[in-house]
């Protein structure tokens, strides 16, 4: 019994190198090399390559590389090219957006103008290797699901440092690049727009991100404990009875009542997903844009419970002509 | 399998415990300070609690003495500040000071041995002077913030010559030649809780004229313009006044709403005078001392030691746990009344206003009476 509940994959295939389906013309644009690992077989698939570059994924890891670059120079310049102080401080340093004063003008280098130039260089990386989805799915004589989901992300990229910038007027509005700098921003961008909490599309968001993470355990679960029966090699498993797919069916029909089948199961994870980051999306792009405040827009549309006075004398603000 | 599962466990729970070590150990206690639900509540690790409480202990009093008698103005030279205390409670209140401020240098601290008492000619003695105006203003113009406990010199100096949390004006840590340093994002730094905020905080909220004002107050925008950074300086500034206090927000706000002032305790109403009152500290009374200070009593901008939040406070949520220290030290609760031809000419003109004043109403009570009259008149 025991065999089936494991940490790690149980059974590693050992097997010749293998390059895949042919794929014609195309097929100039994989690297030739491949290797094998009984520790990555642990995790997955033992055999490390070949990958399919191609003039796309050169161009996109070209320009990927340099706006890491830009990041970590700045970054080391900001503690005067010390090594030891990069790696000791290298959650809080940061390469931040120009200053409020700049507006969407172009700024010097050292005061956002390095942030602008990464932008742009890593905004054309993410968009090639997008591409490259794309490219490699249709060799693969495959539909286009990977490349739909990766734009939703890429989307809610889009707006937090490009498209809600733009609106607003200002580069000062987006995400700087940085560990704890951008959780910062994260913090902040909530108490300057009046709690995120009440933005419904930020609720919608939430929603799907938990949704994502039960349905993920609950259909990883399901395969995982049907794989005595199979599950795992999903072969004929769909329209025969009694099978690791029927089984895990029944559990989840006994168990609730409905049950997905083993194709729709990975239509709701997709749907999750992507309406994650679109919901995101858009919950940030009407923030500042449209909303000022998202507590008063929620007081205003009766989302927000009131509470009664905390004390018998009402706090006023200090400011305002009358109090203190 | 069973030794592996032992050992996994064991690893398991050293880690936990080495990840564990920033934390306050349970239990906590939790005190409900704002509606139910909300999160409005102090937590006090008991343990911390008794660190405090043992670092806010209050010195003994030296017995009070009579203001009967000759005052000190009459009968040393050269006492500004404290002229108007009886010769007695002037002593009584140097002989504390020496206490509070200079215990191991004593008198010397700020008179030069062998020198008249009344000599100017240490800067310490200056900055004394400037120090106990500074308590006596606090303690009778911010009631707003000081309350009935009020403040001495014993708030913030705590036995030390300069008090342990203070600042200056923030200069960036090294950087490459031509990096604009945007004073944010450094590692380790008291200043800004250990955030990756900006470290100075202080100089646009608490010496410049900055006003912390994250939030627009309508639903739709009006015309609101804070900007991110902004918003992430005032957040450091909160980080810096929930440190030095030793509460969460909630203490002040409710956090579903930190704008909003009706959901807000009135201990934030309190903490907003604090602001206006550390401004004019720094301002009126600390940094004009700059120009004879020593540069090594100087931060590297050239600027005085000034006072924020942690300086009275020092980790308790009213400074001294809210001892009041002032009933045993009254001569520090006020400023010096004004000399007497000041006050002569101010009762002369109070005098005429009110003469002025007299005259006024009873002209407009004559036209008033003339007009009810006419009114009468007509009615008839």
């Amino acid at each position: 019994m025991r065999e089936y509940q494991n940490i790690f994959t149980t059974v590693q295939v050992s097997a010749p190198d293998y390059s895949g389906v042919p794929i014609g013309d195309a097929e100039r644009n994989r690297t030739k090399g491949m290797v094998h690992n009984h520790l990555l077989g642990k995790l997955g698939d033992a055999q490390l390559g070949p990958i399919y570059l191609g003039t796309l994924g050169v161009f996109s890891l070209i320009t990927g590389l340099l706006a890491f670059l830009i990041i970590g120079m700045n970054m080391l310049a900001s503690v005067n090219w010390d090594p030891v102080q990069f790696v000791r401080q290298l959650f809080w340093l940061s390469l931040d957006p120009p200053g409020p004063q700049y507006g969407l003008s172009i700024p010097p280098l050292n005061d956002g103008g390095w942030w602008l130039i990464t932008g742009a260089l890593l905004t054309l990386s993410i968009m090639l290797w997008w591409a490259r989805t794309f490219q490699i799915s249709r060799n693969l004589g495959m539909s286009n699901y990977l490349a739909w989901a990766f734009g939703a992300a890429i989307s809610l990229y889009l707006v937090l440092g490009f498209i809600r910038p733009i609106l607003m007027g200002s580069w000062n509005e987006a995400v700087p690049f940085g560990i704890f700098p951008h959780l910062d921003w994260t913090a902040a961008f909530s108490l300057r727009y009046g709690n995120l909490f009440y933005n419904p599309f930020h609720m919608l968001s939430i929603a799907f991100l938990y949704g994502s993470a039960v349905l993920f355990a609950m259909h990883g679960a399901t395969i995982l404990a049907t794989s005595r029966y199979g599950a795992d090699r999903e072969i004929d498993q769909i329209t025969d009875r009694g099978t690791a797919a029927e089984r895990g069916a029944l559990f989840w029909r006994w168990c609730m009542g409905f049950n997905a089948s083993m194709e729709s199961i990975h239509r709701w994870a997709w749907w999750f997903a992507v309406l994650t980051v679109i919901t995101g999306a858009i919950g940030i792009l009407l923030t500042g844009t449209v909303v000022e405040n998202w507590y008063l827009w929620g007081m205003k549309h009766g989302i927000v419970p009131p509470y009664p006075a905390l004390e018998a004398t009402p706090v006023l603000d200090p400011m305002m002509e009358g109090a203190q | 399998m069973k030794i592996l599962n032992m050992q996994l466990f064991a690893g398991t729970a050293l880690l936990s415990a080495l990840l564990l070590t920033g934390c306050d150990l349970p239990p906590q206690e939790t005190v409900q300070r704002g509606y139910r639900g909300t999160g409005m509540e102090a937590v006090y690790s008991p343990e911390v609690l008794q660190e405090v409480v043992a670092a806010n202990q209050v010195p003994a009093a030296i017995p009070a003495v009579s203001s009967e008698g000759p005052k000190a103005g009459d009968i040393y030279k050269n006492v500004e500040a404290l002229g108007h205390l009886s010769v007695g409670e002037f002593t009584r209140l140097m002989a504390a000071i020496t206490q509070w401020v200079s215990p191991e240098q004593g008198c010397n601290y700020c008179h030069v041995a062998g020198e008249g008492f009344e000599q100017d000619t240490l800067y310490t003695k200056k900055v004394a002077r400037v120090m106990i105006l500074m308590t006596q203003n606090a303690n009778e113009n911010w009631g707003a913030h000081v309350g009935g406990a009020g403040v001495t010199c014993y708030t913030c100096h705590r036995g030390n010559n300069v008090p342990e949390q203070v600042w200056t004006i923030g200069v960036p840590p090294r950087h490459a030649e031509g990096h604009n340093h945007l004073m944010q994002n450094v590692a380790h730094q008291e200043s800004s809780v250990y955030t990756s905020l900006s470290i100075d905080p202080f100089t646009p909220y608490l010496l410049e004229d900055g006003v912390a004002r994250a939030q627009g107050g309508t639903a739709l925008p009006t015309g609101h313009t804070e900007s991110i950074r902004s918003t992430e300086h005032i957040y450091s500034l909160m980080m810096h006044y929930s440190d030095a206090l030793g509460v969460n927000c909630t203490h002040c706000h409710n956090s579903r709403a930190f704008g909003s002032w009706e959901q807000s305790n009135s201990e934030r109403v309190k903490a907003w005078h604090g602001q206006q009152m550390v401004k004019s500290m720094n301002n009126d009374y600390i940094n004009p001392t700059n120009d004879w200070l020593p540069e090594y009593r100087q931060g590297p901008m050239g600027d005085a030691q000034k006072v924020n939040c942690a300086t009275c406070h020092q980790g308790a949520y009213q400074p001294l746990l809210g001892a009041n220290m002032l009933a045993d030290y009254p001569n520090l609760g006020s400023l010096a009344p004004a000399p007497i031809d000041l006050i002569e000419e101010a009762a002369d003109a109070i005098e005429g206003a009110v003469e002025k004043a007299v005259e006024a109403i009873e002209g407009g009570m004559e036209s008033a009476s003339l007009d009810q009259a006419e009114s009468a008149g007509e009615a008839h």
